[in-house]
């Protein structure tokens, strides 16, 4: 099942778990990724050739989307 | 930036969003990288020849300016030390406090990476990942990038912007923004050291020099280029 992972002060939180067949659970994860882009959050999806792609609209079918904070130089 | 309809159903976004927030800085490619190499070089050049050759010609005068020639030959060497050492901070941590955030931020840490990178990150808290500038070693705030042939490195500072982040999930993040966009990543980042790859090594912590050994091996054999 798909899942919405957050990176943060707790290792990492489950925001949500979707299927692709079910429109609802879809929906509200779609609406949880949503929430954490407006908190600055960008979302990542893990490709197989190991690169990653950013998105702003949460994949249907990718099996993990991560957000992550953003970086900066030190 | 453009942005890209992928096949999910999602809109991927070409180029790392960060770099919006250091808009003076051009896109790092290639060359530019190779020519902040060529600059690292000559700046230490035109900080030790001069004092070098001032130290010399002391030493020549003389026994008593010979002291001062000394001196300024140990100016001389310390001086492309220090940057190194520089260099090396970017991969010091914190020691990795046992807590349960830290246990989970390691576990998917470990998802995200190959066997050979788990293994490198359990024997040296670094993690090994290969791109398509050379061979990279990521801390928790910062990277070091070995270029193709494994003879010079580039150090580089750069941190997740959250607070109170376990070091493995600063480690992620790196890790996430480097393969979303690597020339991105660069870009980004504060270049602190970039010059011999024997100079780094002899300021890392040992089982940081462990890291590097295997990342300039793999950076030698092109091993796992994208």
């Amino acid at each position: 099942m798909p899942k919405l992972i957050r990176l943060d002060q707790t290792g990492h939180t489950m925001l949500a778990e979707w299927s692709a067949d079910d429109q609802t659970t879809f929906e509200a994860a779609a609406a949880a990724f949503r929430a954490q882009l407006d908190r600055g959050y960008f979302g990542l999806v893990s490709l197989s050739d190991g690169r990653a792609e950013q998105v702003t609209e949460l994949p249907v079918d990718a099996p993990m989307v991560i957000l992550r904070r953003p970086i900066a130089g030190g | 930036m453009s942005t890209t309809a992928i096949d999910r159903g999602g809109v991927a976004l070409e180029g790392l969003p960060e770099h919006a927030n250091v808009p003076w800085r051009p896109r790092a490619d290639e060359a530019a990288i190779i020519q902040a190499g060529q600059r690292w070089t000559r700046s230490m050049l035109a900080h030790v020849v001069p004092i070098s050759a001032t130290g010399l010609f002391f030493m020549l005068l003389g026994p008593v300016p010979a002291v001062v020639g000394l001196i300024l030959l140990a100016h001389a060497w310390a001086i492309p030390e220090l940057y190194a050492n520089r260099g090396a901070g970017v991969l010091r941590s914190r020691r990795p406090v046992a807590s349960t955030a830290e246990g989970r931020a390691l576990l998917l840490l470990g998802d995200l990476v190959s066997d050979e990178a788990r293994r490198v990150h359990g024997e040296t808290g670094l993690i090994l990942e290969h791109g398509k500038l050379g061979v990279w070693l990521l801390a928790e705030a910062g990277a070091v990038l070995v270029a193709p042939g494994g003879r010079r490195v580039f150090c580089y500072c750069v941190k997740a912007t959250g607070r109170d982040l376990p070091t493995s999930d600063r480690i992620a993040h790196l890790l996430l923004a480097l393969r979303c966009d690597e020339y991105g990543f660069v870009t980004v980042a504060n270049l602190g050291f970039s010059g011999a790859t024997w100079r780094l090594r002899r300021r890392l912590a040992p089982e940081h020099r462990e890291a590097l050994r295997e990342a300039t091996r793999a950076a030698v054999q092109g091993l796992g280029y994208r």
